[in-house]
């Protein structure tokens, strides 16, 4: 008798994790892959310019450079079947989208309309975000009012565009850089003195061995040293206004990509 | 001498510890734990949302007492329901879901009532609750799954070969899954 209990449940969990275990895969199969190098703008459905989906980037690059925020612009011909909700945050978290352990991530996902499928929009805040963005201001401000008018006209870019400017314009001063860099700087661990010391232990002791051959920029600085105020020297305002004139493109990956943030389901969206 | 010998045991222990997955099916328990206290964070944030709303929808449709005695008896029975991660087990889970989903279908009848009022609908105050209730049942969706996903890997991890043995040594046990209720795939009836 127990022994049968014990089968009929052993059944069950095999079951159930091998259920879990389909769904794990065919949500790999399905929602995009991370894209590679990172970037921040990802037309999938081809509803941008090339020029437009330049400037987009450059603006968000040096967001994310400046304020460690992370926004990633997706857009998709199709959902695939999921709620549009459920597709950004999935989509959120398996990118990584935003830095681990401030989780300031943020995924602006749209499906165009085409013919009798409606248009939709999603806005998904990652954990970090939800306090400055909730999702009643995503939901008013930004979605309605923003974007679902430009989107209606056709006009894409002109909703994103102001959208993300609402965007930048609430979180500019919820994360600063500061400690973004030291954390690039120091490789992106979280536990820095122990490695720091350690390498700057190495590299004190060999480098008085073979001076000369390590480093090129400014002999006596240590590479990683120089690296953190090359990286800290040009940096801007990011704000699509400053764009127009369309200069300056960073490569992909600009930002030093994704950081492994993670979303918990807030955030807003509308259709059309 | 006799220190000698105590110092090895101890290291020798710490090998072992370690080497048998006892640290990390440690981890991985505190994962499940925090995973479980963030699902009811997310439904106690449901529960926080409601008094504002049954407060807005009442100055629209003072006729509608029914239904908003309804959510608040549902609201207090499933806020009374919480349970110490000590003992999840399925009995007390299933006690937490049926309280919750209690409170689901009232809340999706006051939802339907609503239609009723357009003045209420356009009302910039209860949009905005909209929203948030909305977020909110897509985080509650997000942390169920993000449960049973650290449930599973614990699952697996202790129940693997050789650690199954060492497992039921230090009473870490299978834990159970957030499992949907019964009949919750079932779509509600529509009625015109």
């Amino acid at each position: 008798m127990a022994e049968g209990l014990n089968k009929k449940n052993m059944k069950r969990t095999i079951i159930v994790l091998f259920a879990l275990i389909v769904t794990a895969t065919s949500v790999l199969a399905q929602i995009p892959e991370r894209p590679q190098p990172a970037r921040l703008v990802n037309d999938l459905a081809n509803i941008l310019s090339d020029g437009e989906k330049q400037n987009m980037e450059s603006a968000l690059v040096q967001f994310a450079r400046k304020t460690s925020t992370q926004i990633v612009v997706v857009t998709v011909p199709d959902l695939e079947g999921y709620d549009r909700a459920d597709y950004a945050q999935r989509l959120g978290e398996n990118w990584g989208v935003g830095q681990k352990g401030n989780d300031n991530g943020l995924v602006v996902l749209v499906k165009p309309k085409v013919g009798n499928s409606r248009g939709q929009v999603f806005i998904a805040t990652g954990y970090g975000l939800e306090g400055v963005l909730p999702d009643a201001i995503v939901n008013t401000t930004i979605v309605n009012e923003e974007m679902i008018p430009r989107f209606k006209q056709n006009d894409y870019y002109g909703g994103l565009a102001a959208g993300l400017n609402v965007i930048m314009d609430i979180t500019r001063g919820e994360y600063t850089a500061a400690n973004y860099q030291e954390k690039v700087n120091a490789g992106g661990s979280a536990g820095i003195p122990f490695g720091i010391i350690f390498f700057v232990l190495i590299i004190t002791l060999f480098g008085r061995r073979r001076r000369g051959r390590f480093y090129s920029p400014g002999r006596s600085l240590p590479f990683w040293m120089a690296m953190g105020m090359m990286s800290g020297s040009h940096r801007s305002s990011g704000s699509f206004g400053n764009f127009s004139s369309g200069s300056g493109s960073f490569g992909g990956g600009g930002f030093g990509g994704f950081g492994g943030g993670s979303f918990g389901g807030g955030g807003a969206g509308g259709s059309w | 001498m006799k220190r000698l010998r105590i110092v090895l045991i101890a290291l020798v222990s710490v090998v072992l510890f370690s080497s048998c997955g006892y640290n990390k099916m440690v981890e991985m328990d505190e994962q499940v734990t925090a995973s479980w206290a963030q699902v009811e964070n997310v439904y106690q944030r449901r529960a926080d949302l409601i008094p504002n709303l049954v407060n807005t929808v009442k100055g629209y449709a003072e006729h509608e007492q029914e239904t908003l005695t309804g959510v608040i008896e549902a609201r207090s029975k499933a806020t009374s329901v919480n349970i110490d991660p000590a003992n999840l087990n399925p009995q007390t889970i299933q006690q937490f879901n049926q309280a919750q989903e209690g409170l689901s279908s009232a809340l999706s009848k006051l939802m339907v009532v609503v239609e009723r009022y357009p003045d209420l609908k356009a009302n910039q105050n209860f949009m905005e609750l909209q929203a948030q209730l909305e977020g909110t049942e897509n985080r509650i969706a997000v942390e169920r799954r993000k449960f049973n996903q650290t449930t599973q890997s614990y699952n697996a991890y202790i129940r693997k070969f050789p650690r199954v043995i060492y497992a039921g040594w230090f009473g870490f046990e299978k834990k159970t899954y957030f499992e949907a209720q019964q009949g919750a795939e079932q779509a509600p009836e529509v009625q015109f």
